[in-house]
């Protein structure tokens, strides 16, 4: 009787989406709900409270604060970027292309730094290049500042970078490479005349994502910025102290500065031709041979090791230290300061999976006019776009424009300005994994089944989701994960509630009363999450490939 | 049962235009072969008649009923696409249950339309397989399976034996046909082999460019190409530069390079009026010595001899130059004929055709597209 | 230039056979093609030569140099891939000098070779193109120019034509037999287009699952073939089971259904009386007539008789059981004949080919798999 009822529910919906009239109405609704939401809310912000920037420009030493923390916060962003990238490849390059055992485990390894919330990363770094830290050992220790913030932006970046550059390596056909080499070229010469040029979109999205990144990422950085201040870290302290002018005017710099930087690399990266025109086999050759080869990859593991890696698990060590102190029991029974750390948990749980389930429902409509160009080629370029405005600008100057919109149109609860900061956030994710995964099924296929009789919402439920299931799920675990570990925005709209991320800040800032052991617990317990997530989204990834 | 009519059909993707003008009609129970070559605008067709794409200008008219506001779903008609577009996430009984499912059918009546197709295409034992784990031959089968348990009367198949092995392609055509009829079906076959599309079809129509060249039996297309594009796309032809030199009551004469004259049949072009003489490869002879009882004598040297199985292609330079190709069946090969001989080529003027000389030019005629 | 031996090379993908042992020598410049059923391995042994596949086990040399575990940018063998793999961020130009680019060549060095290389195969006016601006036949002739241009004297081509509308591609083969030829190199051409390999190859390889099944010269392999599955593959061919009924040194007598069938080539010399055999006769050589022939003559009825143009393919079945497939060119000088028409057909003894019974059974030893 019940499946009865599910056929005739799902057979009425069924016909209606044959009706134009009904398919243009959820397109249209996805995309005003783009636009009021996700687009408007952060640029109009802003623009309310423009004439307070005037406050800054009329003091000289504030004024020189926040152009000091603005140029910052490029040159990081740049140049970590570009390191990011050099060290990086190698690395891809051997996962991707190489054959030995141990990848999957260097695979694996790769993703950590990625996972784990960047104020757990921030906190680890503050601890292993410390004084108290294993570093102590060799008789010097990087006290927070610019270099310690240079060393957590190339680590949390250096992931990324890693993970986009192996999925282009894996999908761009080795045919390519085949060809060269039967034309007699030497591996290191087919890299540099064939696969770099063919990677270049991978390249650049790389290099964008990591510079977004580090632009972007307030938390940790507060964590390990000491007195030193980039973008983020002014917004932060002009919040704490309650300077709105300082906020407005440097979320208003960064937010367009961002956006034209990120357009100029894109448009211009592709135009770039670096013309490769004389090859020298000799040397080549010996580039290519093995010496050469496991010398490369030694120093890249080198690196990623020392730099990436260890700095990043090190948190592991007080966590431990933590269960056997008694903290553990603290913690359990929700005394003292750690009432409010499960308050924070709860609330950043609840935020996530609703920010999670509203981005699904708005976004598959989007992903699905974006994947089938069903707005012509112009129409489409503008959606797509519109929808990676949210990663480009930085979240904590996102986080400060929503917040004044949303205290300006009044009735909204502090709890819904959360959640829609962190959904704005989000939301792109979602939609690009879809978009990507609906756009590698054939529109053939979609074709054939409704000359079949098949109608659009049941080619839909047939077709397309079971084919997409996996990118399905891994998008929204992703926005999960990327939602429970934001800071940034949290901390400029938070005025009373704080997420897990906050409250930690807070701890590690010592603005209230724990111990290490606490501080690593606690972040542990965040972890954990992320943990969860990562090792589902790898079972899920891997029964894929069986 | 639906007869279709396309009138006036037009398609334009940006300034090219797809289809252009189209106007033919189906008859019921007709198997129709499109034969056109890659941009010839077949596949547009396809989806114009299947409601997957929408003409710009003209109408889709399926059993009389202006089809252009039914959606895709709505139109009974099946689309075949190249690939077959199994669907990989389901298996072959699955696939082939979709069409009736996804019109409501009750699940039971469903699953005994499947198996009945199944067995039809013989592959009822594969049921549980996926389509993964089949050959290209099989999943041709299943692809054509599922568009018969839709309940569908047209079937559009685009390259459907495209993608397999040459043999298989010859096994599988008579299977192809004898299933459309067997089940009562209209189908519209494109391709780009003519071979393929003069044994399975009833009627053949050439696309060009979108614009249709001839519509008519394979017998009628062969034998009668009305323009010069047809001649050489359908079959082997020879065709050769000339002018009208004189016009009598059987037909005439004609002047190729270096004044050689040829008798033809077809006295509708004014004297000085630039033609193009076609001849089949197969009526063109090659001989060592001339045969005076043959009307039209030209000679020439062989250039190029190929063996091609059945047959030996003979290429042979006349002495004015142009080129001709002679066809030989394998077993009449007796006379020894070497590259570097000189030999006498000659055909019946009854085999040859007359053309307008293009306006610009042979070879742009030729060519596809 | 050079020779290259292949001595017992084996493959496999997990529990796929690809190659079984392949034995060959491919002479000094000779034109080979490999023809064979999709799945005989044909690409994995040209891919074994060049190097992109390392064969489990057995050698492979070129000019007496053993080359199987060398990498196969050092074989210096050119490479014509299926897929046709042109660099994309590369126009023409570049994609054609690349071969010599990693060479060390300079850009004004490569100059020469290249623009001779662009001249020969046509390809002048597009060089600031890029691949996915070009025609189908335009990226093979590219791809073709960038296999030559890199020097190697040994060309590999995998379904060079492949991708190519039938018209391009009957005009387009001869044009590379004459280039590779022109620059006396030495070529191994992969096809599943038997007409292709009739029409170009000094010698034809016929593979089957792994293994070599015949070699000779095409007319060789299409009128006297040695093994079944060649009599099969390439052409058509009616298969007739029967029994030795008498055997001399000049003619084979079998009884079939009954009914006596003399031939007079020996393809078998060890065949006794009484024993099994399968004959073959390919459609294009048996005669259809109203009247009765001297030999090997039957009483049929026709079947079905369908128009392909240049000739009438008809099955009919013969009094004594057997259905026949029989070709029969129009020339214009024969009768047609229609379903329904009682006739008699002939098969010349000089056609006639008689093989052993297949210890596998007929139907697998002519199975495509």
């Amino acid at each position: 009787m019940v499946n009865g009822v599910r056929v005739a529910i799902a057979t009425t919906f069924d016909k209606l989406s044959s009706r134009s009239s009904i398919k243009k109405l959820v397109y249209v609704g996805a995309i005003v709900f783009l636009v009021a939401f996700i687009l408007l809310p952060p640029m109009l912000g802003i623009s309310f409270k423009l004439d307070l920037a005037q406050q800054v420009l009329s003091n000289p030493d504030l004024l020189k604060r926040a152009e000091s923390a603005i140029f910052w916060s490029f040159t990081i962003a740049l140049s970590v970027a570009a390191f990011d990238l050099i060290a990086g490849l190698p690395l891809a390059w051997y996962i991707a292309r190489g054959r030995s055992r141990w990848i999957s485990v260097i695979d694996g390894l790769a993703d950590i730094p990625f996972v784990i919330p960047t104020v757990a990363l921030g906190y680890s770094m503050l601890l292993f290049w410390g004084s108290t830290g294993p570093v102590s050992v060799l008789g010097f220790s990087i006290l927070p500042g610019l270099i310690l913030v240079l060393l957590l932006h190339f680590a949390f970046s250096f992931p990324v970078v890693v993970r986009v550059m192996v999925g282009e390596l894996l999908t761009h056909s080795v045919i390519y490479e085949t060809a060269a080499k039967t034309l007699g070229a030497h591996p290191f010469t087919i890299a540099r005349t064939v696969t770099l040029p063919l990677l270049r979109p991978g390249l650049i999205a790389a290099f964008l994502l990591a510079f977004a990144r580090s632009l972007s990422e307030t938390g940790a950085t507060v964590i390990v910025a000491g007195v030193f201040e980039n973008g983020p870290v002014f917004i932060k302290n002009a919040n704490d102290a309650g300077l709105q002018g300082p906020m407005v005017l440097v979320s208003f710099t960064l937010i367009l500065s961002s956006v034209a930087v990120f357009a100029f690399i894109r448009l211009l990266g592709n135009r770039l031709k670096i013309p490769i025109n004389r090859v020298y086999p000799g040397p080549e050759a010996r580039l290519s041979s093995k010496g050469s080869v496991d010398l490369r990859n030694g120093l890249t593991f080198l690196i990623f090791g020392f730099f990436v890696l260890i700095p990043s698990i090190y948190i592991t060590f007080p966590a431990m230290t933590a269960l056997t102190d008694g903290t553990l029991q603290k913690a359990l029974s929700g005394v003292g300061v750690w009432a409010s750390f499960w308050q924070a948990m709860a609330l950043s749980y609840s935020i996530g999976i609703i920010a999670t389930l509203i981005n699904i429902a708005a976004g598959l409509p989007v992903a699905i006019l974006i994947a089938r160009k069903k707005i012509g080629k112009i129409g489409t370029t503008l959606l797509d776009a519109a929808c990676t405005v949210p990663i480009v600008v930085p979240s904590v100057a996102l986080g400060v424009s929503l917040g004044f919109f949303w205290h300006s149109i009044g009735f909204l609860p502090e709890f819904w300005i959360l959640v829609f900061a962190h959904m704005t956030i989000t939301y792109t994710y979602f939609v690009q994994a879809m978009a990507a995964a609906i756009e590698g099924i054939p529109t053939e296929m979609e074709e054939t089944a409704r000359t079949l009789g098949s109608r659009p919402l049941h080619v839909f439920r047939k077709i397309i989701i079971p084919l997409t299931k996996y990118s399905f799920l891994s998008g929204a675990i992703l926005t999960f994960t990327r939602s429970i570990n934001e800071t940034g925005a949290a901390t400029a709209v938070s005025q009373n509630l704080k997420t897990a991320p906050v409250l930690l800040v807070s701890w590690v800032k010592h603005q209230v009363p724990v111990t290490t052991s606490d501080i690593a617990l606690g972040i542990a317990f965040l972890v954990l999450t992320s943990f969860v997530s990562l090792l589902v989204l790898r079972l899920i990834i891997y029964r894929r490939k069986t | 049962m639906p007869t279709l009519r396309l009138l006036n059909v037009t398609k334009r993707f940006g300034e090219i235009k797809a289809l252009d003008d189209l106007t033919f009609e189906v008859k019921n129970r007709e198997y129709l072969c499109v034969l056109g070559s890659t941009g010839s605008g077949k596949t547009t067709l396809l989806r114009c008649i299947a409601g997957i794409v929408k003409p710009d200008e003209g109408d889709v008219y399926m059993d009389d009923e202006k089809s252009n506001l039914i959606p895709a779903e709505e139109r009974n008609a099946v689309y075949v696409p190249q690939t077959y577009a199994l669907f990989p996430h389901m298996n072959v009984l699955e696939n082939v249950m979709f069409g009736p499912l996804a019109k409501e059918t009750k699940r039971s009546t469903a699953e005994e339309t499947a198996m009945r197709v199944l067995k039809l295409v013989r592959l009822d034992k594969r049921a549980d397989a996926f389509p993964s784990e089949l050959s290209g031959g099989m999943q041709q089968r299943v692809a054509l399976a599922r568009g018969l348990a839709s309940g569908a009367k047209l079937l559009l198949l685009d390259e459907p034996l495209g993608a397999l092995d040459v043999r298989l392609r010859l096994e599988l055509r008579s299977e192809l046909r004898k299933l459309a009829k067997e089940s009562g079906l209209t189908v519209i076959h494109v391709t780009h082999d003519q071979e393929e599309a003069m044994t399975i079809g009833d009627r053949i129509l050439v696309l060009r460019e979108g614009q249709l060249q001839q519509h008519g039996t394979p017998y009628h297309v062969y034998n009668r190409p009305e323009k010069i594009f047809v001649a050489n796309f359908v079959g082997n032809t020879n065709f050769l530069e000339a002018i009208v030199d004189h016009r009598n009551k059987e037909g005439g004469v004609v002047r190729l390079r270096d004044e050689l004259k040829v008798k033809v049949l077809d006295s509708s072009f004014e004297p000085e009026e630039a033609v193009i003489v076609a001849v089949r490869e197969e009526k063109t002879k090659v001989t060592p010595e001339p045969r005076v009882d043959q009307p039209n004598r030209l000679s020439g040297e062989v250039v190029e001899v190929h063996f091609l199985g059945s047959f030996i292609r003979y290429t042979v330079r006349l002495t004015n130059g142009d080129r001709l190709a002679a066809r030989l069946p394998v077993h009449e090969e007796e006379m020894g004929i070497k590259q570097g001989d000189w030999v006498s080529v000659n055909f019946d003027p009854s085999d040859s055709h007359l053309y307008e000389y293009p306006p610009l030019g042979l070879q742009r005629e030729l060519e596809a597209s | 230039m050079p020779e290259i031996r292949v001595e017992g090379v084996k493959k496999s993908y997990g529990k796929v056979i690809a190659l079984n042992g392949v034995n060959l020598t491919i002479k000094d410049g000779e034109y080979l093609t490999i023809v064979g059923p999709s799945g005989c391995g044909k690409t994995t042994l040209i891919k074994s030569i060049a190097g992109v596949v390392q064969p489990d086990g057995g050698d492979i040399f070129i000019d007496d140099n053993k080359v199987t575990s060398l990498p196969i940018e050092d074989r210096g063998v050119g490479y014509v891939f299926q897929e046709i793999a042109l660099f994309p961020h590369m126009n023409v130009y570049d994609n054609v000098s690349y071969g010599l680019m990693v060479k060390g060549i300079t850009p004004l060095e490569r100059e020469v070779p290249v623009e001779e290389m662009l001249h020969m195969m046509n390809l002048e006016g597009y060089v600031s193109l890029y691949p996915n601006e070009l025609s189908g036949g335009a990226r093979q002739k590219t791809a073709i120019s960038r296999a030559l241009t890199s020097g190697s004297t040994l060309l590999l081509l995998d379904e060079p034509l492949g991708a190519l509308d039938l018209k391009v591609r009957t005009v387009l083969r001869y044009e590379l037999r004459k280039l590779v030829k022109d620059l006396g190199l030495t070529a191994v051409h992969v096809t599943h287009d038997q007409e292709e390999a009739l029409s170009v190859s000094d010698r034809i390889v016929i593979m089957k699952a792994g293994k070599i099944v015949e070699v000779g010269l095409p007319i060789q392999l299409y009128m006297r073939p040695k093994e079944i599955f060649t009599a099969k593959f390439l052409g058509e061919a009616n298969f007739i089971t029967g029994e030795i009924v008498e055997k001399t040194d000049s003619e084979i007598e079998v009884r079939v259904n009954g009914s006596i069938l003399r031939s007079n080539i020996n393809s078998e010399a060890d065949l006794k009386k009484e024993e099994a055999c399968v004959m073959a006769i390919r459609p294009e050589f048996i005669n259809l007539s109203l009247e009765p022939a001297e030999n090997n003559s039957w009483a049929c009825e026709v079947l079905s008789g369908i128009f392909v143009g240049d000739a009438m393919r008809y099955e009919v079945l013969a009094d004594n059981g057997l259905t026949l497939l029989v070709k029969t060119p129009i020339t214009g000088e024969e009768t047609s004949f229609a379903r329904g028409d009682k006739i008699y057909l002939s098969m010349p003894e000089d056609y006639i080919l008689v093989y052993r019974q297949p210890e596998e059974g007929l139907e697998k030893a002519l199975s495509l798999e």
